[in-house]
């Protein structure tokens, strides 16, 4: 049997040293959410914590099915009424899951806002670009329409729309993809959000777009001091705008650390073999060094580590406990019995995967 | 007799290969100005005069045993080309040349005989299986509809599910809901293969996948390319994915080739101005080095009303007078002849002040 | 052999199944998760067991009642239900009412189901034809269907049967014509969007006939859709059938039918307005059954 002994609270090291002064913008402890219904009862997020600071990205990066998007829409609580939700969410000292629905409302727009992968569902089609930026801040502000048109003018300008005057009066179905992204974005920031939440807004783009909308969106962030969580599949991304990334799978969060560190000495075996697998220059000839295996189905998730039947450092071991987080440097967390230092992982027989 | 060279490769040489009709030289395929035009629905009262030039002059060859890689942005019509090659979609203009025999023409090879020997793999590896059947009855479909009795086209499913790595056993009384998205794009690849075609499509067969599993279906491919001496044309928005299973890369923009070329070359020294903005816009994979500048500004133009002369112009910072009014031809460079390149700041005597960059 | 070999290193699955029964490659098909679903589903299993009852009565009728549907008795006229030997009373020429709504269930469910099956046989095969060819030959087909459509079906069935001349055979063609138009415009919006599917595009690269392609893929996805629909329009045929009946184009006196019945007892009800609405109360129940049960199986067959 595994031997607990004391461990750190993985809160407590989970910013930079330098930020331990201030509290946290946003602060994650615990989080589980189950998707419950007649058929099955699916556990999506099975107790992530982590906290962003202000003015600071953290990417959660994942595949499909590895609850990054649900991890972000559990701080806003922007999910279907089928979730049962836990743990605790604070943002900016307020306490998101015992929030009424009623006051909701309070929270998303003006403390925090979403941008979405597909714009054309964050944007209503039948009000022009304007009317709906206009709207947000007669509503919200108590602007008058000809000031909340002005300040829609330089919304669009600050996302850098070209002719934004007369994109005002456009209909989102009028613009491209990218300016739709953008406008999307106008209207984000239109109520000055603290916190900004990005759901893959560059997937649906093309190569040259997107490396333009994520430099804006890095600008902006930077400009704006916004405490931004950002999630994406994609490596590549995440290594441009992340100051920290938290990699997910099965809905553990299994590493977390500043980008560089994460990019260059990854220390989770999934984090190891995404690293491997990702094609890039110089791999030409070569046989690629794939994870083998499926992600796990989340209504049947195996016992002890979720990871463990695609690992290539898999002992009998982890099949039996599931690992906790684990500090293993400033702000660096890492979830896997390989690096604890429990007696039980090395004496535990190695397994082949299979 | 003695044999004087020992190949080096112990599988047959693609010449070997008893469908092989035009001899190692005679490319795969042959594409010859290949033309799309989508008219756009008008309504009853105001027909509408407007076309959506989706493949617009498309011209290339595919050699025997290669890999053709093909990127560009979404309107490029690569997904079109592809389309018109399996015929799904009829061309307007344009010949394809099969292994030296013309497709759909008096002594040439008709369509069914084209598909038989060229089969597709498509991004959406859910909505490409039929829901309803069994995986290994949808591999089996093809061959039986070509008269294979049904027990043999059966037993060739089970073969290639084993081939693409799952246990026939296991796998091929599953429907399609019941597998991983990897395995769904596993059982289209034996669909394809269950033709015993000599050249496959992939229409963006990876991009669907998550990265850890897209490394195992790259490798399946490869693998697969050599036992079955295939020949790909591998379509993806993906450079860096392109980049590995390609030997040459064609490069399209609205409905037109860029630039095409061996790998090495067109990665190492890109000359058409679209080509560089393309690569230059891959994130760095390193966080101390981003991109600071974007490459390009602006989106890809509508397909519909493609600028004059130079599509690219509109986007391109080395755009002149000249490439407004000429459509650059798609032109071998002098000191590479397998690199071509379409674009007045790259030719010479093409009336464009920059002879750009040095090759 | 090689006993002094060292042990094998195990796999994780070994590990994780060891002490489990091993699972084989066993696969729930569609249909079973459709069967599944629609056994938890009271509201269609109930309308079920209630179709059942009702269809037995009528295929075994001379079992479940033993009174002749057709004996008149001027001295039992409008006997209401409870009456000694008549449970649910008499009509208004001293048929037993309970025997006539048996042996009426028998037509009533007959004119309700066969112009049904005949219109989506002829009207499923065109649309999904018209869907899956598109094009001109879509146009010629489906513009043909609007025609049909234009008139109000009712309107329709009474002009097409009144043209052909009363009775039973004449009225379910009638209603079998109706019924094509409105088939056949939901098996063509079924199959165009089927034909779209790149499954569709896949069997079509491997240069398959079209009427295999037909056969093994279209047909299956287009089926369910297609069969929902036309179980929906059984209680539209048999209110149609009914309403034939009660204006002399369908059905004629002395045969019972639930129609028909309901027009004779008509001018009873002041009378005997329980007697007078019971045959009423079986079309409603009857065609409300079929409703909800093809709403059932639709939600059964939605989930993939």
């Amino acid at each position: 049997m595994a031997v607990p002994h004391p461990r750190p609270d993985p809160a407590a090291d989970a910013g930079p040293a330098a930020a331990a002064a201030t509290a946290p913008f946003v602060s994650v402890r615990d989080l589980t959410v189950r998707f419950v219904s007649r058929d099955a009862d699916v556990k999506v997020i099975n107790g992530v914590s982590f906290d962003v600071l202000k003015g600071e990205v953290l990417c959660l990066l994942g595949e499909s099915g590895s609850g990054k998007s649900v991890t972000m829409r559990t701080l806003i609580r922007l999910l279907p009424p089928t979730a049962r939700l836990g743990g605790t969410v604070t943002i900016d000292g307020i306490d998101v899951l015992g929030l009424p629905r009623n006051d909701l409302k309070r929270l998303r727009g003006s403390l925090a806002a979403m941008i979405f992968q597909e714009p054309m569902t964050a944007l209503d089609p039948v009000f022009t670009i304007g009317q709906q930026i206009g709207e947000a801040l007669v509503e919200q502000k108590g602007m008058s329409w000809a000031d909340a048109r002005a300040r829609a003018l330089q919304l669009l300008e600050l996302v850098q729309i070209p002719s934004a005057r007369r994109r005002l009066d456009n209909y989102p179905h009028e613009l491209s993809g990218g300016l739709r992204q953008r406008a999307m974005i106008a209207l984000a920031l239109s109520l000055s959000p603290k916190l900004l939440l990005a759901d893959e807004p560059t997937t649906a783009l093309d190569a040259t777009v997107q490396i333009q909308v994520l430099l804006l969106l890095r600008e902006l962030q930077k400009e704006l001091g916004m405490a931004t969580v950002f999630v994406t599949h994609d490596l590549g991304v995440a290594a441009e705008i992340a100051d920290r990334i938290g990699v997910m799978y099965a809905g553990r969060l299994v590493e977390l650390g500043a980008v560089a560190e994460i990019m260059d000495a990854p220390r989770h075996p999934y984090t190891e073999g995404l690293m491997r697998s990702t094609v890039h220059a110089g791999m030409r000839g070569k046989v690629l060094d794939a994870i083998p295996g499926a992600p796990p189905d989340l209504a049947d998730l195996p016992p002890g580590c979720a990871f463990a039947p695609r690992c290539r450092s898999v002992r009998e071991h982890c099949l039996a406990v599931e690992p906790a987080a684990e500090t293993v440097g400033p702000g660096r967390i890492v979830r896997c019995l390989r690096h604890g230092d429990d007696p039980a992982y090395a004496a535990s027989a190695p397994l082949a995967i299979g | 007799m003695t044999l004087a060279v020992v190949p080096e490769n112990p599988r047959l040489p693609v010449s070997a290969d008893p469908r092989d009709r035009g001899g190692p030289m005679q490319p795969m395929l042959l594409v010859e100005d290949l033309k799309k035009h989508f008219p756009i629905k008008g309504s009853l009262f105001s027909p509408s005069r407007a076309v959506v030039k989706a493949v617009d002059g498309v011209s290339f060859e595919v050699a025997k045993g290669e890999t053709l890689g093909i990127v560009g942005e979404s309107g490029c019509g690569k997904s079109t080309t592809a389309r018109l090659l399996m015929h799904l979609i009829q061309p307007d203009a344009g010949t394809i040349v099969f292994d030296g025999d013309p497709v759909g023409v008096v002594r040439g090879i008709p369509v069914d005989e084209l598909q038989r020997n060229m089969q597709m793999v498509f991004q959406d590896s859910y909505a490409s299986l039929n829901p309803r059947l069994p995986i290994a009855d949808s591999i089996a479909f093809g061959p039986k509809s070509h008269g294979l009795p049904k027990s043999e086209a059966r037993e060739r499913a089970r073969d290639l599910l084993g081939m693409v790595g799952l246990n026939p056993r296991l796998f091929a009384e599953r429907y399609p809901h019941e597998l991983s998205g990897g395995q769904r794009q596993r059982v289209n690849i034996a669909r394809a293969l269950a033709m015993h075609p000599r050249l496959v499509i992939l229409d963006e067969s990876v991009s669907a996948l998550d990265k850890s599993v897209e490394a195992q279906v790259l490798n399946l491919l490869v693998s697969l390319k050599d036992r079955l001496s295939l020949t790909y044309l591998f379509i993806s928005h993906d450079l860096n994915v392109v980049q590995y299973v390609s030997d040459r890369v064609m490069v399209m923009y609205l409905g037109r080739v860029a630039e095409i070329g061996p790998v090495e070359r067109l990665y190492e020294a890109p000359q058409h101005p679209y080509t560089r903005a393309l690569l230059s816009s891959r994130p760095s994979m390193d966080p101390r080095r981003r991109v600071s500048v974007p490459p390009l500004s602006g989106d890809p133009p509508n397909p519909v009303n493609p600028p004059s002369g130079c599509r690219f112009r509109t986007r391109c910072p080395l755009a002149e007078a000249v490439c407004a009014e000429i459509e650059p031809p798609l032109a071998a460079l002098p000191a590479f002849p397998a690199h071509k390149v379409a674009c007045h700041a790259v030719a010479a005597a093409s009336g464009h002040s920059g002879t750009a960059v040095p090759v | 052999m090689a006993m002094a070999e060292p042990a094998a290193i195990r796999t994780v699955s070994e590990v994780l199944n060891a002490g489990r029964p091993a699972r084989a490659g066993v696969s729930r098909s569609y249909w079973a998760g459709v069967r599944r679903r629609l056994a938890r589903d009271r509201v269609t299993i109930v309308c079920a067991a209630i179709l059942f009852v009702i269809l037995a009565a009528a295929i075994f009728a001379p079992y479940v009642t033993w009174a002749d549907p057709y004996k008149t008795s001027m001295i039992r006229r409008l006997l209401p239900p409870g009456s000694p030997n008549h449970i649910l009373g008499t009509d208004e020429l001293g048929r037993d009412m309970f025997t006539r709504l048996v042996y009426g269930g028998r037509i009533s469910l007959f004119t309700g189901f066969m112009p049904v099956f005949v219109a989506t046989v002829i009207g499923g095969t065109l649309g999904v034809l018209a869907g899956y060819l598109g094009g001109r030959s879509n146009m010629l087909i489906m513009r043909v269907m609007d025609v049909f459509y234009a008139f109000p079906s009712v309107l329709l069935a009474v002009a097409i049967s009144g043209a052909l001349g009363a009775g039973l055979v004449n009225g379910l063609v009638a209603m079998s014509l109706v019924f094509i138009a409105p088939v056949a415009r939901v098996s063509e919006t079924v199959a165009t969007q089927v034909r779209n599917e790149d499954f569709v595009e896949a069997a079509r690269a491997t240069g398959a006939r079209t009427w295999r392609i037909l056969i093994e893929h279209i047909l299956p996805n287009v089926l369910g859709p297609i069969l929902i629909y036309a179980s929906s329009l059984i209680s539209v045929a048999i209110v149609l059938a009914s309403g034939l009946s009660f204006l002399g184009l369908g059905v004629s006196p002395p045969n019972a039918d639930w129609g028909l019945m309901l027009n004779t007892l008509r001018q009873s009800i002041y009378v005997a307005p329980v007697n007078a609405i019971l045959p009423g109360v079986m079309i409603f129940v009857t065609s409300m059954c079929f409703n909800l049960m093809s709403d059932g199986l639709r939600a059964a067959m939605d989930v993939r």
